[in-house]
Formats: structure tokens, C-alpha cells, sequence
């Protein structure tokens, strides 16, 4: 079983790095790792192809440089977009949006949670009235987080008045961060995604909406990028949120989804424990990474 | 997906240049592997199982079994096919129910992989089947999934025995416990235990995993994973495998995009079955796993009609000739069109089940608009003809016609645009049967008839989207109607007859997703 600090890559490139010397094997290795890393198969060819012209360019043979580019490569990529997040409008609306399942009620707890320590009043919406149970579970983190909760009035309400009330709540108390919890909707779901359109034109009736973040698991693979490109057609998101960080997954596919849709990743979750939610910083997430 | 290009795509490219030849060299074997390998990836299959499956592909590719066929490009596809079945558990496997009641299945996997809800599509999928079900509780970690498992079994109707509140607090494995004792007690003859997510590599939590296993004794440890996932699945499976030795998988969320390659991987690596596939967020949104449909999803072999389009001309012309003689004599009526949309829709909803086939991941945007009533109309107009008619479109004048429409509750206009439809399907078929034909590979072994069916459900379904549509694709059909006017004899022809009517072959392949179907899909794309 894998140990419990074994995010990076930095095992599965450890005998890459440590070899004498660059031959064919280190390419083969360095692949394997990306590719088991969720890179996919173009991005893990574009980075080996940069790399091996970079070996060539600066005439090396030291496995520790390719370490290093790869380190900055991947850190060059992931700081082409802005990791802030955009709150300064008052009330500051944030929907969060996502499949079933990838953590986006934890990531809502541990997001408030995060707005509390800077001292920021924070409501949540529990607009999720279509799983089960899926409101308490919402409540027993807003509680947590030592929030406010608006809850729907009845079973099954429309998502959408819920998150209207929820905005018009802030407003008139004066609450300075709205987060809307959605349900979790597989984005090939044309009337699901329809109806998040329709939370976006609700809520923007009452106010603008600041950001809208796409909860994405570690875990995903390749369809990650389908997700992020319905969820933007859909849903306008403004940025990326990636979760259970804390497994054996690598999430290396959030490369490709923001390369290709232009949306900075904004947080990181990294367990089940309120306090596990970061800021994105590319440069750490490099160096642990690629170690 | 759709921005990486599909497999058949790709791999239509790379058989370009095996069009003439009758053999595999070293070198068209390997960047066909390549493509593969490619796909497989793309599909989130695990790169040691990629390997490993490239590996046995590429020896198999090389063999004599290749060499000899009629059309190599074909071939390969049908060694991935095949390998890809095999690997992923040749035939199906049911729970195994325990001889002394109560039956205990158990429930583990990641976070967020659908669990709870699979608790609760299980439970009522059993009840279903006469047996007296209860859910266990034992997800004590996550917020409130205690009450979520609760409101799920009331929706299943099944009972659930929950006795600690949850959200962290009281013991999971007391709970199972307790909760197989209670099962005994009250005389339910399955329990299933919903337990909390937890990562591959917290080891703490698979030790309590472990534990709610040795306390209970399930019959069946049942994994339950994402379709959705990456290269992680190896990994998480086989943490999962040492944990709690799961006996066998369930795949979750397969009503997505995803391709699924993580189903291959866990297979492969694990040796367990998948047993069961999650496809929706109702209660009934549960079946049986068909390794043979996840073999054509994961390398979405839905367009493998097209393939064999491109690979036609390397195909052996006399074979061909010999059992087009035996189609030529057949009569394609709208009896038999009928016929075969009724056994359409006696397979329940067509949405879904065109949504599940390979390759129909471009067509979503297609099925959503897709008006199911629209096939119920064209049934109504056939139903309103004499059995004289509906063999012999020649005797439909205009009195009949409009007595049809007013049978049917249609319009003039409509009986004419099926018949016009139907005629030009029927011309094209008969065309296509005489001019020499049927390049379709695998016709020695089939039946004439059988073959003759796959044509026609190419032009029911065509013709059913074409009155959809209205649109048709007329510039596509005049030109591949030239194609074989000019005498074009063999190339092409039954995938013309399919992607004449607009949607295609995928569609053409589509309607029944039974055994059968997919059966004559791999005969098609065999010899």
C-alpha cells in the first residue's frame, strides 16, 4: 500500500532522477510517471518533447537537470493564470459547481471555514434539494465552520429560489461572502445543466456573481476536461477547485483542463478535516509534484 | 474527448495505408499498437495494463492468425476487441447469495464513488427479486450519511438499521455487527453495509474497513468505483484489494462521458469481477455489467462500421460476390421494417439505451432532441396499411394514402414522405444486393437472412431519424447513390447504405444492445 505521503511523483521518478546518466530509459520513465501521474498522452508528449530538446539545447547528461526542468516546465505551465480568487464585491457571490460526488459540500465547510479566518462573514446556501440528506450534511459543516445556513423552506424546492433567498439574505444582513452549494450533476446531463443556467440568471438578478468554481476530484481522469467544458458552457466557470489531493491520485489532467479551457485552478482540498483546504500556489504545487 | 480525436479516426488514418496490402508488416502492426495505446490512454486505462495489453495485441497481430486474413486493419481491431472482452471478465457473474441467511454484502471504495446510493439501487433491485433486504449504517464519518442512507432506504422501501447518529460519532464495526445480528433477529436474508469512503493510502481507516469485514463475514465485498477515474484506479484498487479483498466491482456514474478505461485496469490487475454498473441518480438506475458493451465503450467501437468502410478495398471481391447472390433474392418490406421497430421499443427506452452505446458520445446533443414519439407515428402509419400494402408500396394510390393518414391520425404528407423514405432505402438496399456486394466481412458464417436484418435495421433507424430531421442528408445519399449507379460494385456498399440516412452507422448497429447485436458487430469487423 501506498504510504501516506505519496502525493508527489517524486517515488515513481526517484529511479529517473537518480540515475547516471540520461539515455533512453530515462524518457520511458519519465513518460510512464507523467502518464500514471494523469497527465494524458498529448501533454505527457509535449513536456518529454520539451525537455528532450532542453537536453539537448544545454548539452547535459545529469538525470538531476531533467528533474529540474521537468520541476519548471510543469510550474511554468500551471502559473500562466491567476490563482486569485475575486471577492471584493459585496455581497461576493460564489456558486460551486461540480459532478456528483468530487467533494463539493466539503469543499463549501472548508471554504467557509477558510473566509472565517480572514474574519469575512460567510452564508451558505444549501441548494442542493436533490440528494438526500444532502442539506444536513451541509448544515453540520456550516455549523463547523461557525457560519450561517439558508436552508430550502420544503423538500425538493427549486435550487433556484433557494439560492436567490440565500443572496437576498446577505444583502439585507449585510453578510459579506455567499456561497451556493449545488447538486452534483454529470455535465452530459442536458437539463441538469440547464438548470444551473438558471440558478446563474436567478442569483444574477440580486447580484453579480464574483465566482463560480468548478469542484474537480484528483482521482478523474481524462474526462476531467469534458467536465470543465461543459461545466464552462453551462455554468461560466471562473475557476477550479481540486480535491482529495490527500489520496494516491495526482490530478496531473487539471494541466491539460487548464491549458485548454484558460481557467486558473484557485484551491486545493486535501482531506476531510476543516482546516484542509489551501490557496493554489504553483510553485508549491511543482515542487510537490515533482519533488 | 472530442478534442483529442476518437480511436476510429485516428486509426482510420493508420489503416490508409493498409488498403492494398494483404499483409501486416512489423511496422503497420506498430503504429496501428500505437493508436491503441493511444485510445486506451486517453481512456484512462492504466498505463501497466496499456503494456501489457499493447504487448499482447501486437504478438497476436503478428501471427499467422492475421496474416491469412482477408483484411489485416480489420483484424487488429477485432484481436483488441476480443482481448479487451476477455480481460474484462468474458462472462457475466451474479451476487453470490450465502446458504444460511442472512446473505452480507459489504460496500467499500473512495469518497464520493456512490456508495449511498448504491445501497439504496441495490437494495431495491433485491427486493425486486423477492428477497428481504436491509441496509446497514456503518458510514459513521461523513456528515450526515447516516440520514442520507435513511432517506434512501425510505425511497427504496427497505428497512435500515441505524443506530448511532453519525457525523464521527459511535463504532462502525459494532455497527455492522450489530447490524447482521439485527438482520437475523427480524429475518432479512440480505444485509447490506454502507460503509464510510476512505482513501487507498489511510491506512488507518482500511484497517477499520478490515475489521467491519472480519466482523461480518460478508458473502460478497463489493467495490464500488468511478468510471470517471484515472490512472489512480490501479493504484486505489489494489489498496482496496489488500485492505479488504473485495470479490467484486461495482462502476459507478457509467451514465457520464467517461470512457470508462478504469474498469479495464481494475479488472485486469485485481482478477475480480465487475459485477454491476451505476447509471443514473434514480433508484433503478442499476444493471448487470456486460463486459462485451465495455469493450466497445472503451475503445468506442460504435464507429467500427466506419473502420471497416475505410478498410474495404483490401478486401477479398469473389468471397464477397458468392454470398451477395444469396441477398439478392430478398424483398425488404415495410413489414419487416415494422417489425423491427417494435422490437425496438419492447426494449425500453431508446434514449437511454442509444446513450449507453459506444460511440454515441457525439450523438448526445442527437438523442437529447430526439422525439421517441416520433417513432410511435411512424408505427401508426404502417399499422394503418393492408398486409398488401405494406409488402407492396407500388399499390399505394392517392385514396389509400390518405385513408392511411386518417388511420394513423397524420397527415397526406407524412404517409408520403415514409413511403418516399422507405422506397429509397429499399432501391438502395436492393441496389447494393445486386451490384455484388455485401463487403460485409463475416457474412459466410451468418445467415442470409441474419445478415439481411443488420442491413435493415441500418434503414429503420435511418428512416426514423430521417423523419425526425427532415433534413436527411440528401446531398450524401445522391452522391453514394451515384457511387453505385456508376458501378462502383463493392466498395462501400453496406456502409453506404448506413451513412446514407444521415446518422450513420453507429446508429445503424444501435438499436438492439443484446448480446446478439454485438455479437454480429464482432463477426462484422472478424473475417
Amino acid at each position: 500500500m501506498a504510504e501516506r505521503a505519496s502525493w508527489s511523483l517524486g517515488a515513481a521518478l526517484r529511479g529517473v532522477f537518480s540515475a547516471k546518466t540520461i539515455d533512453e530509459d530515462t524518457w520511458d520513465d519519465l513518460e510512464a510517471a507523467l502518464i500514471r501521474a494523469d497527465f494524458g498522452p498529448a501533454v505527457t508528449e509535449e513536456i518529454v518533447d520539451q525537455i528532450k530538446a532542453q537536453v539537448e539545447r544545454y548539452r547535459t547528461t545529469d538525470p538531476k537537470d531533467v528533474q529540474r526542468m521537468l520541476r519548471e516546465i510543469v510550474e511554468e505551465r500551471l502559473a500562466k493564470y491567476d490563482p486569485t480568487l475575486k471577492l471584493t464585491e459585496r455581497p461576493a457571490v460564489v456558486l460551486v459547481v461540480g459532478v456528483n460526488g468530487v467533494g463539493k459540500t466539503t469543499t463549501i465547510g472548508k471554504f467557509a471555514r477558510f473566509l472565517r479566518t480572514f474574519d469575512r462573514s460567510v452564508v451558505v446556501g444549501a441548494a442542493d434539494t436533490f440528494r438526500a440528506a444532502a442539506v444536513d450534511q451541509l448544515a453540520t459543516w456550516a455549523d463547523r465552520a461557525g457560519v450561517e445556513i439558508v436552508r430550502p423552506e420544503r423538500e425538493g424546492q427549486d435550487p433556484a429560489s433557494v439560492a436567490f433567498q440565500t443572496v437576498d439574505h446577505a444583502k439585507r444582513e449585510g453578510i459579506e461572502i455567499v456561497i451556493i452549494d449545488t447538486a452534483g450533476r454529470l455535465h452530459t446531463k442536458g437539463g441538469l445543466m440547464d438548470e444551473l443556467g438558471k440558478i446563474r440568471r436567478v442569483v444574477e438578478k440580486q447580484a453579480p456573481i464574483s465566482e463560480v468554481l468548478l469542484v474537480l476530484d484528483a482521482t478523474t481522469g481524462q474526462n476531467g476536461l469534458a467536465q470543465a467544458e461543459a461545466f464552462i458552457e453551462h455554468g461560466g466557470v471562473t475557476g477550479l477547485v481540486l480535491t482529495k489531493l490527500d489520496g494516491s491520485a495526482k490530478g496531473g489532467f487539471v494541466l491539460a483542463v487548464q491549458e485548454k479551457t484558460g481557467l486558473p485552478i484557485k484551491l486545493i482540498g486535501q482531506g476531510e478535516g476543516i482546516n484542509d483546504l489551501t490557496g493554489f500556489t504553483p510553485h508549491v504545487f511543482a515542487q510537490k509534484l515533482v519533488g | 474527448m472530442a478534442t483529442f480525436g476518437n480511436l476510429s479516426d485516428r486509426l482510420a488514418e493508420t489503416f490508409k495505408n493498409l488498403r492494398t496490402k494483404g499483409k501486416l508488416s512489423a511496422a503497420d502492426v506498430d503504429g496501428t499498437v500505437r493508436e491503441i495505446r493511444r485510445a486506451l490512454l486517453d481512456a484512462d486505462v492504466s498505463l501497466d495494463v496499456v503494456k501489457q495489453f499493447t504487448a499482447h495485441v501486437r504478438e497476436r497481430a503478428l501471427g499467422d492468425e492475421v496474416n491469412k486474413a482477408l483484411n489485416p486493419a480489420q483484424q487488429v481491431v477485432q484481436i483488441v476487441n476480443d482481448e479487451l472482452v476477455a480481460i474484462l471478465g468474458g462472462q457475466q457473474r451474479r451476487l453470490q447469495f450465502a446458504k444460511n441467511p442472512p446473505t452480507v454484502i459489504m460496500l467499500a471504495g473512495l469518497q464520493g464513488a456512490g456508495k449511498t446510493t448504491l445501497a439504496g439501487k441495490l437494495a431495491k433491485h433485491l427486493a425486486k427479486e423477492g428477497h428481504t433486504p436491509m441496509l446497514v449504517a456503518s458510514d459513521l464519518q461523513r456528515p450526515n450519511a447516516v440520514n442520507q442512507l435513511q432517506v434512501v432506504g425510505h425511497q427504496a422501501g427497505v428497512p435500515v438499521f441505524a443506530p448511532e447518529p453519525g457525523n464521527g460519532v459511535g463504532d462502525p464495526v459494532k455497527v455492522a455487527k450489530a447490524g447482521v445480528e439485527q438482520a437475523r433477529r427480524a429475518q432479512h436474508d440480505v444485509v447490506i453495509i454502507d460503509t464510510a469512503g476512505r482513501l487507498g493510502v489511510d491506512a488507518e481507516m482500511m484497517k477499520q474497513a478490515a475489521n467491519i469485514r472480519k466482523a461480518t463475514n460478508p458473502d460478497e465485498v463489493l467495490f464500488v468505483i468511478d468510471a470517471m477515474i484515472g490512472q489512480d484506479a490501479v493504484t486505489t484498487a489494489k489498496a482496496f484489494q489488500e485492505g479488504v479483498d473485495f470479490t467484486g466491482v461495482v462502476l459507478s456514474k457509467l451514465d457520464g462521458d467517461a470512457r470508462g478505461g478504469a474498469a479495464l485496469s481494475v479488472a485486469s490487475v485485481t482478477g475480480r469481477p465487475i459485477i454491476f454498473a451505476s447509471t443514473g441518480e434514480g433508484l433503478d438506475d442499476f444493471e448487470a455489467f456486460h463486459p462485451d458493451r465495455m469493450a466497445s465503450r472503451i475503445l468506442d467501437l460504435g464507429d467500427i462500421l466506419t473502420l471497416i468502410e475505410q478498410a474495404q478495398s483490401a478486401f477479398d471481391e469473389e468471397e464477397a460476390l458468392k454470398v451477395a447472390e444469396k441477398l439478392a433474392t430478398e424483398q425488404f418490406t415495410l413489414e419487416d421494417f415494422l417489425a423491427q421497430m417494435q422490437q425496438l421499443r419492447g426494449a425500453g427506452s431508446i434514449k437511454k439505451m442509444l446513450g449507453m452505446l459506444p460511440g454515441a458520445g457525439g450523438m448526445k446533443q442527437q438523442l437529447e432532441n430526439f422525439d421517441e414519439r416520433e417513432i410511435v407515428r411512424t408505427e401508426a402509419i404502417i399499422q394503418s396499411m393492408t398486409p398488401a400494402e405494406r409488402k407492396n408500396t407500388k399499390l399505394l394510390n392517392g385514396s389509400r394514402r390518405l385513408r392511411i393518414a386518417r388511420g394513423a391520425g397524420m397527415t397526406v404528407t407524412d404517409v408520403n414522405q415514409l413511403v418516399q423514405r422507405f422506397e429509397q432505402a429499399a432501391k438502395m438496399m436492393k441496389t447494393v444486393a445486386r451490384g455484388g456486394m455485401p463487403q460485409i466481412p463475416g457474412m459466410g458464417p451468418l445467415p442470409g437472412g441474419g445478415a439481411h436484418g443488420g442491413g435493415k435495421r441500418q434503414a429503420a433507424k435511418g428512416k426514423k431519424k430521417a423523419s425526425g430531421s427532415r433534413s436527411g442528408n440528401p446531398a450524401k445519399r445522391a452522391t453514394e447513390n451515384a457511387a453505385i449507379a456508376e458501378g462502383r460494385p463493392v466498395g462501400g456498399a453496406p456502409a453506404t447504405a448506413g451513412s446514407g440516412f444521415g446518422l450513420g452507422a453507429k446508429a445503424g448497429a444501435a438499436p438492439t444492445p443484446s448480446a446478439e447485436d454485438l455479437a454480429k458487430m464482432q463477426k462484422l469487423l472478424g473475417r
